[in-house]
């Protein structure tokens, strides 16, 4: 005879871990794009070299495990981790600062907690914390968005030779202040007038930020459509942001928050709200729980935005939600069919 | 338009319904041999009602039902039993149960059959004991006996009558081609099932909007009689009774409650064609449609199936190719089974058989770690959290997965098919529902035999203590005698105390063989006098042991009928009492009356013998006390019985009168009394007529006991044999008669109440499962033993 003998469901979906992973790397692309446009070549060097980086230590860890190494690198879960901080990092980043976040994230935060699905933090965001942390010089200085791959911007070459170690004197010569911390640091002018002091700024939110993000915010709508994540998260914490923004926009005076626009396209906001939030394995899981988790992202994006110590606060208010989303899940089970909510809940604790 | 409801997530896997839609209802033909398991239901198994070697009928029954939750079996074609035996059933586990097999004979010839006239003249009670007669069992896939859904309660009126055509599954088209070709049956069905039940709302077909050609059939047949077709879109599952429900109606089934409890019926429209044709024609169930895909078939089609035809004989008939398979399924790719052996017959739920080949549904690839993206929890209908319940499940968190209503999953795979990371959830979760039901069962367990534990060490104790004071009287006794002898210095005498002392040397080395002990204590008495230990304290040590005995078995009879009136939880308990204090006292009836015998031999020789008159005297004083003995016994038992009687009736007259209290208020727990009446009843009718026979006995050894009168050893051993014969009977045949028929009510009525219990999804079917196989394993022994006396 000689059946199968498997239980059921016989027949099974056409998604996979390893196609969301592809899906999520490949929706990456038109934020990288305008990063690179913008920025030169330092963000597609510190990706690439965040990717080599991230494999081998995912690799050295499975083995140090004794776990099957091409079963678990085909999951592309150490991909994303390394684009994610690749674009996260300053361009032109130095090599050592972008293997120790990958080693920190990859050993630390996820091998060490058990690998794949067990990390309750997102690798990439803490990180890119802990690089903040430690090396806040390397850490802030941002290159001056050009665009068009013109003038001076970093070419493939230079950017490889910077990142690691040759000549790096000469790209502070083409750093300068983020949106972010100039708006931080104006405590004089009107929105208005600041905008027009500072040709960086942009539109909306500064030139090469406002794209960045626009291009992140594109890769977010394909992963929607295609059914990788839900809109919960993403969409609850942009909605926060922007309700906190034009609550204190403050008609654009010199304390203004900046306008909602702004906040929506400046830093990691697009980045953070799609590609991190997203992250399935360190947010609440049920749609009511992402909710929750995703709004209470946006507003500690804001407040740190605004009135904490860091210009960007992605990274930091996601980090503070993964602690908080067992608890969110716990207290947003769904109602079951046939089941009182109330009964559930008194059952459960 | 009315209002569609929408359940919370479900799926849509491909379809692959065209295929075997391509050709029309194809009759399948007898096959040689027919193969029907006697459990093609929810419930309790069918018990055969033919011989091997009988010839049978098409549609006479072959096996009844055997309690209210359990349906007939009736033969699909005309032939002779070939076998009543084990055979390999479809089931997940690939296990055996009981089968009729019928060697067909190709006349087809049917037995005599009518239809009703018209149904419409019939009372309910009527139309639903036909259906229950036909054998219908839900025929959409659980199989629950069709009758039990119908006996809805006055008290609970059911609104909405839903038949259920939607056929959610992949692959399957039974239903679809039911629709497309016999729309006319399904509404004469719904139609017979509507005056029934009544609704007092409406009488709806739900069926998906993947099916038009079937919803225009039935739209067409249904004109003018008010049954509606609503139309909702197609999603995996709505065919589940409960989200059905919910898609029509917007009502919640509370869980672990039943539909009737928010006033709805559901029926599959298979069965209810089932229905139409039973009351219409008299036919019972005996084929159904089974839809045969899948691209290892050569060609995918519906046949009308004979139930009982093997899986191979449909497989053959669709060009199978053996080669391109590896995975047989009976049902859908979504909650169907695997088949391991293609010799499993086709049954009332068998609704599909699915042969894909390697390439179309590939073998699991293994599973990586959940990346928790909550994509399960996103399809599930229930509403749960399959990724939680996933970890709680591993970590064998099993209070967790309760809280999480792992109890409400309906096992639809939805969550397992979306998996990106292809973990099998829906296997962990059956495994640790299967855990955890285990778990509860060694509680229960362990509780009973703790209690049992303490019971026996205060038995045990009591005992030791009657047994040291014994001792010390007859340690005292033995001095008095002693000291007797040593006063009287006769030789005689002297004579008995030495044949006592080697008496009770024989006795130690006395074989185990009741004949040879005998023997062995016939020798002795002839060396010597009376005994030490006397047979007559024996006899009167067991008796009043029996009598004890006996009364201890009413007490717990009583307790127990209470208990069971009122559905206490303690009832197993009190049964096991029971049959425990049922197996003591026929131990020690049989030890009595092996004692009599062996004394009633013993004591022949010395009464032929013996020209010693003293010994003469003592063997008479023995025979009468021994004859004594046994006609005390039987008054007691006589008054025992009529005690027993009075108590009974008593009882009878006060569960009656709760029983009309209940019915006047229409409380909800009538049947309980009734069966409670019913029970007291019956008991009441055994004991009666335990006491009849035994005043029929005792008539007879008065007889006995006269023709014999002359002879007082002579009537004493006559008197000691028929009382050994009487107990003989009584003890061992008819008590362990009796208790059989007790044991097998008892399991028929635990059966019953199992299976409600499973068809409710309630949690205490797996207790009643536990106490329902001891209970079978009681009346094993008990038949074991009778089969030896
Ligand atoms: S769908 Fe699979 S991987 Fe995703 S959360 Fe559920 S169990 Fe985990
Ligand atoms: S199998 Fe259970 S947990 Fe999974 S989707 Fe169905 S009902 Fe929900």
């Amino acid at each position: 005879m000689g059946f199968l003998k498997v239980s059921s469901p016989h027949a099974h979906g056409p998604m996979s871990t390893a196609r969301v992973m592809r899906l999520v790397l490949l929706a990456t692309i038109p934020g990288l794009f305008s990063l690179t446009w913008f920025f030169g070549f330092g963000t597609l060097v510190n990706v690439l070299w965040a990717s080599i980086t991230a494999l081998a230590f995912e690799a050295l860890a499975l083995k140090l495990r004794k776990r099957p190494i091409a079963f678990y690198l085909n999951d592309y879960s150490a991909l994303v981790t390394a684009f994610l901080l690749g674009i996260a990092l300053p361009p032109g980043s130095p090599f050592w600062l972008i293997m120790i976040g990958t080693g920190f994230a990859i050993l630390i935060c996820k091998q060490l907690y058990g690998g794949m699905g067990y990390n309750p933090f997102n690798p990439a965001m803490a990180a890119y914390v802990m690089l903040l942390i430690s090396f806040p010089v390397q850490m802030t200085t941002w290159l001056a968005p050009q665009g068009s791959f013109a003038g001076d911007l970093l070419g493939p070459i230079d950017a490889l030779r910077y990142c690691f170690g040759f000549g790096r004197e000469s790209i502070d010569a083409i750093t300068m202040a983020t949106p972010l911390d100039v708006l931080k640091q104006n405590n004089s002018l009107l929105i208005e007038d600041l905008w027009q002091e500072s040709a960086q700024l942009g539109h909306f939110a500064g030139i090469g930020w406002e794209w960045a993000n626009i291009g992140f915010l594109l890769g977010g709508l394909y992963l929607l459509y295609r059914r990788v994540f839900t809109w919960h998260a993403p969409i609850s914490m942009l909605a926060s942001l922007t309700l906190l923004s034009v609550l204190f926009y403050d008609g654009g005076s010199s304390a203004s928050g900046g306008s909602p626009l702004f906040h929506l396209l400046s830093g990691g906001t697009m980045l953070g709200a799609f590609f991190i939030v997203t992250d399935p394995v360190t947010s609440a899981v049920s749609n009511r729980g992402r909710l929750i988790y995703g709004a209470l992202i946006g507003i500690l994006v804001y407040i740190i935005r605004v009135w904490g110590n860091y210009p960007d606060a992605v990274a930091f208010s996601v980090l503070l939600m993964n602690f908080a989303a067992p608890f969110i899940d716990h207290y947003t089970q769904p109602r079951t069919y046939g089941h009182k909510l109330k009964d559930q809940q008194g059952g459960k604790s | 338009m009315r209002k569609i409801w929408d359940i919370h997530g479900g799926i849509h896997p491909a379809e692959n319904k065209h295929q075997s839609l391509l050709k029309p209802i194809e009759n399948a033909g007898i096959p040689a041999q027919l193969i029907l398991p006697l459990a093609q239901h929810i419930g309790a198994p069918a018990s055969p009602i033919v011989n091997v070697g009988e010839r049978v009928l098409k549609g006479q029954m072959i096996a009844e039902a055997k309690g209210f939750v359990s349906a007939p079996v009736h033969a699909p074609t005309s032939g002779t039993i070939a076998a009543i035996e084990s055979r390999v059933i479809p089931h997940p586990s690939g296990m055996s149960a009981n089968c009729i097999v019928i060697d067909t004979d190709g006349k087809d010839e049917w037995i005599d059959h009518h239809g009703v006239e018209d149904y419409s003249a019939l009372s309910k009670l009527d139309l639903v004991d036909r259906i229950r007669q036909a054998g219908i069992a839900g025929m959409g896939g659980a199989g629950f006996p069709a009758a039990v859904k119908l006996s809805t309660r006055d008290d609970k009126p059911i609104e909405t009558l839903i038949l259920n055509g939607t056929e959610c599954e992949p692959y399957i088209t039974a239903d679809d081609i039911l629709m497309r070709e016999r729309a006319a049956e399904i509404i004469a069905g719904a139609e017979i099932l509507r005056h029934i039940i009544k609704p007092n709302k409406e009488t709806l077909i739900g069926v998906e909007d993947n099916k038009p050609e079937g919803i225009a059939a039935l739209k067409k047949a249904a004109e003018g009689t008010g049954i509606e077709i609503v139309v909702f879109p197609t999603k995996y599952p709505s065919g589940g009774e409960k989200q059905l429900i919910q898609i029509l109606t917007g009502k919640e089934v509370p869980s672990g409650g039943l539909p009737s409890d928010v006033g709805i019926v559901c029926q599959n429209i298979g069965t209810a064609t089932a229905i139409y044709r039973a009351i219409q024609f008299g036919e019972p169930l005996i084929s159904r449609i089974t839809t045969v895909t899948g691209e290892a078939c050569g060609q995918a089609q519906n046949y009308e199936v004979l139930l009982g035809t093997p899986v191979q004989y449909l497989l053959d008939k669709s060009g199978f190719d053996k080669e391109n398979c590896i995975r047989l399924i009976m049902g859908g790719p979504m909650m169907g089974y695997t088949l391991q052996d293609t010799a499993v017959p086709v049954v009332k739920t068998s609704n599909c058989i699915l042969a894909p080949t390697v390439a179309e549904l590939p073998p699991p690839p293994p599973a990586q770690a959940c990346i928790r993206c909550g994509m399960c929890a996103e399809a599930c209908p229930v509403s749960l959290l399959p990724q939680q319940m996933y970890w709680f499940s591993r970590a064998q968190e099993h209070e967790k997965l309760e809280n999480h209503q792992l109890f409400d999953c309906i096992e639809c795979g939805a969550c397992s098919y979306v998996c990106p990371s292809n973990i099998t959830l829906v296997q962990y979760y059956r495994a640790s529902k299967a855990e955890i039901r285990q778990a509860q069962q060694d509680k229960i367990k362990a509780e009973r035999s703790k209690e049992r534990f303490e019971a026996r060490t205060a038995r045990l104790e009591q005992e030791e203590a009657e047994k040291e004071a014994k001792r010390a009287a007859r340690m005292a006794a033995a001095k008095a005698k002693a000291a007797a002898a040593a006063n009287a210095p006769e030789a005689s005498k002297a004579d008995i105390i030495q044949a006592a002392l080697e008496r009770s040397k024989a006795k130690k080395a006395e074989p185990a063989d009741p004949a040879q002990a005998a023997i062995a204590r016939a020798q002795a008495k002839r060396d010597g006098g009376a005994e030490e230990e006397s047979p007559q304290e024996k006899t009167e040590r067991l008796q009043k042991l029996l009598a004890s005995a006996e009364k201890r078995l009413v007490a717990a009879k009583e307790k127990l009928a209470l208990a069971q009136e009122q559905q206490s939880d303690n009832a197993d308990a009190f049964a096991t009492a029971v049959s425990k204090t049922e197996e003591k006292l026929s131990a020690i009836q049989k030890e009595l009356s092996e004692h009599q015998a062996s004394q009633a031999p013993a004591k022949t020789e010395p009464a032929g013998e013996s020209t010693d008159p003293a010994q003469a005297a003592i063997a008479r004083a023995l025979a009468k006390r021994a004859g004594a003995g046994a006609d005390e016994s039987a008054e007691d038992k006589t008054t025992r019985l009529q005690n027993v009687v009075a108590t009974t009736e008593k009882r009878l007259a006060a569960a009656q009168q709760k029983l009309a209290l209940a019915q006047e208020q229409n409380d909800a727990n009538v049947g309980a009394f009734a069966t409670g009446v019913e029970k007291t009843q019956a008991k009441l009718d055994a004991v009666k007529k335990e006491l009849a026979d035994h005043q029929a006995t005792l008539g007879e050894n008065a007889a006995a006991e006269q023709a014999t009168s002359d002879d007082p050893v002579q009537a004493a051993i006559e008197r000691a044999k028929a009382a050994r014969e009487a107990q003989a009977n009584m003890s061992e045949a008819d008590k362990i008669k009796q208790t059989l028929e007790s044991l097998e009510n008892r399991i028929a009525k635990s059966k019953e109440k199992l299976e409600a219990a499973r068809a409710a999804g309630d949690d205490k079917a797996e207790i009643l499962a536990d106490s329902l196989a001891k209970l079978e394993d009681k009346l094993a022994t008990a038949q074991q033993q009778l089969s030896q006396t």
